[in-house]
């Protein structure tokens, strides 16, 4: 099985935001999408996620239609840039949101949603956080809320929107070690947008470097340090490529 | 011992006479013509005004008032909240103009706005010879006046909520989505809790408006004593007979209605302070 994405396109205005952009991944990859602002990679996620329609094209995905699908039937676990919790829910009821709106022939107890809330705090490792409102979290713990949240409906694919773009750096790399484990224990497929080049390196099995709604370059992260495939890459890689080296990341995996 | 002066702050005699000079205003403006309200309906004894409360024409004014609200304010919430939800949370074309529109009744003095629904309705307006020939009546009864009234109130909820969920933008109501709420379900779980209080502001202005409005109801209503007055115009042909007392103790009720709706919203806003705060900030 793999997320297979044929010739997406899609315009805003006469802004062409993707430009017929194709690529497979097998099913489980961390992938990575790359690339300066405007380069479309948010667009195709939030395409992916069914919350933007694509103009032309087809993704096929766990044998499905994907892009047929409505975004509410996808269950496409997607977590936001700024968490996009609900403010007026607690933690528990921000977790359990996917659960409770379920119409009543598909919703678990009361009990078995409760458990399931407990399951996945223990998981984001916020174990009697359950009754704070998010409010009275920090950054970090809010992004693992809003995690949590994601994968309380069993996503069949897991999409993440810059989710450390508003934390501090000491936390951004606490996070990240942690959302690697977590995807390697779980083994969803994950697509995770950023426009940070260590990030990218750092997390993905794969990294599509992006650029004007095209994909430059997809490829495993030494592959891209070792054999950059068009200028662009090379110079969009050029800043991190000595420390990617220094710290071998290609060794990690 | 000397005091500092911080930097941004004023001199004290500024303070002072900014201070009493809104006082001032607000007291020779607002308070003062309210107190005299009050003072005249009471002047010949509560049991007089309730006396004259309880005319009959007074009695139909009344309940016409509170019929016409009841109708025009969920109504108009309705609309608002509809309004307001197509112009933050979508883009279309002609955007802006529907947002200019929904500020037209208040740019449009309520006397035009009333003569439309003559020219509209009336005997001699476009749908009047239809009217009535299907006998029904519009202009010179509760509908013209309901419709009067919704339409001189339409902004209120819609400008209280248009700004609030412009802020709050989409994201909580895409998250909603994708974890599988129907649009309904999103509404009433996410997005209704999130506009609630603004919601209750609208709605409380729009009705102390619909209650109060004069002009557009004015002109459609036809002035028929017992049957289309409204308390404001009641009030208005009462102290045109030169029943001054009775006119200034359907006009304190009034006022009255307004106060109970004011503190209905600083009662709400301070029992729940907490929550109100909480919803305002990200």
């Amino acid at each position: 099985m793999t997320l297979s994405i044929q010739k997406i396109r899609k315009r805003f205005g006469t802004f062409a935001a993707l430009d017929d952009v194709s690529f497979d991944v097998p099913d489980g990859t961390f992938l990575a999408l790359l690339g300066p602002s405007g380069s479309g990679k948010t667009t195709l996620l939030r395409i992916l996620g069914g919350l933007e329609q694509a103009d032309l094209g087809h993704v096929a995905f766990a044998g499905l239609d994907w892009l047929m699908l409505p975004a509410r039937e996808r269950r496409a676990g997607f977590v936001f840039q700024h968490y996009a919790l609900f403010k007026h829910m607690t933690v528990a009821k921000n977790i359990a949101f996917g659960l409770d709106v379920r119409p009543a022939r598909q919703r678990p107890s009361r009990a078995e949603i409760a458990r399931r809330v407990d399951e996945l705090l223990a998981l984001v490792q916020l174990e009697g956080l359950g009754g704070r409102y998010p409010s009275q979290l920090s950054g970090g713990q809010r992004q693992r809320v809003a995690l949590a949240r994601a994968l309380a409906i069993e996503p069949r694919m897991l999409l993440l929107d810059e989710p450390f773009g508003a934390l501090d750096a000491k936390v951004r790399k606490e996070l990240r070690v942690w959302l690697r484990g977590l995807h390697d224990r779980l083994g969803l497929t994950t697509v995770f947008v950023t426009h940070d080049q260590e990030e990218a390196l750092a997390l993905g099995d794969r990294v599509a470097v992006m650029n004007k709604g095209r994909i430059e370059q997809l490829a495993a992260p030494a592959d891209l340090i070792a054999r950059p495939a068009t200028p662009f890459v090379s110079e969009f890689l050029e800043d991190v490529r000595p420390q990617a080296r220094a710290t071998n990341i290609v060794a990690l995996r | 011992m000397s005091r500092f002066r911080r930097p941004t702050e004023d001199h004290p005699l500024t303070r002072w006479l900014l201070t009493l000079i809104a006082l001032g205003f607000v007291g020779l403006f607002l308070i003062l013509p309210l107190v005299e309200v009050f003072k005249e309906a009471l002047g010949e004894g509560l049991e007089a005004a309730l006396t004259a409360i309880k005319e009959p024409e007074s009695l139909a004014a009344i309940r016409l008032t509170l019929i016409a609200a009841a109708i025009a304010v969920p109504l108009n919430a309705v609309f608002g909240a509809a309004a307001a939800w197509a112009i933050a949370k979508f883009d279309f074309a002609g955007k802006s103009f529907l947002v200019t529109l929904i500020d037209l009744p208040f740019s449009v003095s309520p006397v035009v706005s009333g003569l439309i629904y003559v020219l509209v309705f009336g005997l001699q307006g476009w749908l009047g010879p239809w009217l009535a020939e299907h006998d029904i009546k519009i202009v010179f009864a509760l509908p013209g006046i309901v419709l009067a009234t919704i339409f001189v109130t339409f902004p209120f909820v819609a400008r209280e909520l248009i700004p609030l969920m412009t802020d709050q933008g989409r994201d909580e109501e895409e998250a909603a989505v994708s974890l599988g709420a129907s649009g309904w379900a999103t509404f009433r779980r996410v997005t209704l809790p999130n506009i609630k209080w603004g919601l209750l502001y609208g709605i409380l202005l729009c009705n102390a408006r619909a209650m109060g409005e004069f002009g557009a109801v004015s002109v459609v209503s036809g002035h028929i004593r017992g049957l289309t007055e409204t308390m404001p115009l009641h009030i208005e042909a009462l102290y045109n007979d030169y029943n001054y007392a009775a006119a200034f103790a359907v006009a304190a009720l009034l006022a009255l209605l307004a106060l109970v709706t004011l503190a209905l919203k600083s009662l709400l806003e301070w029992r729940f302070a907490d929550e109100l705060a909480a919803s305002r900030t990200h």
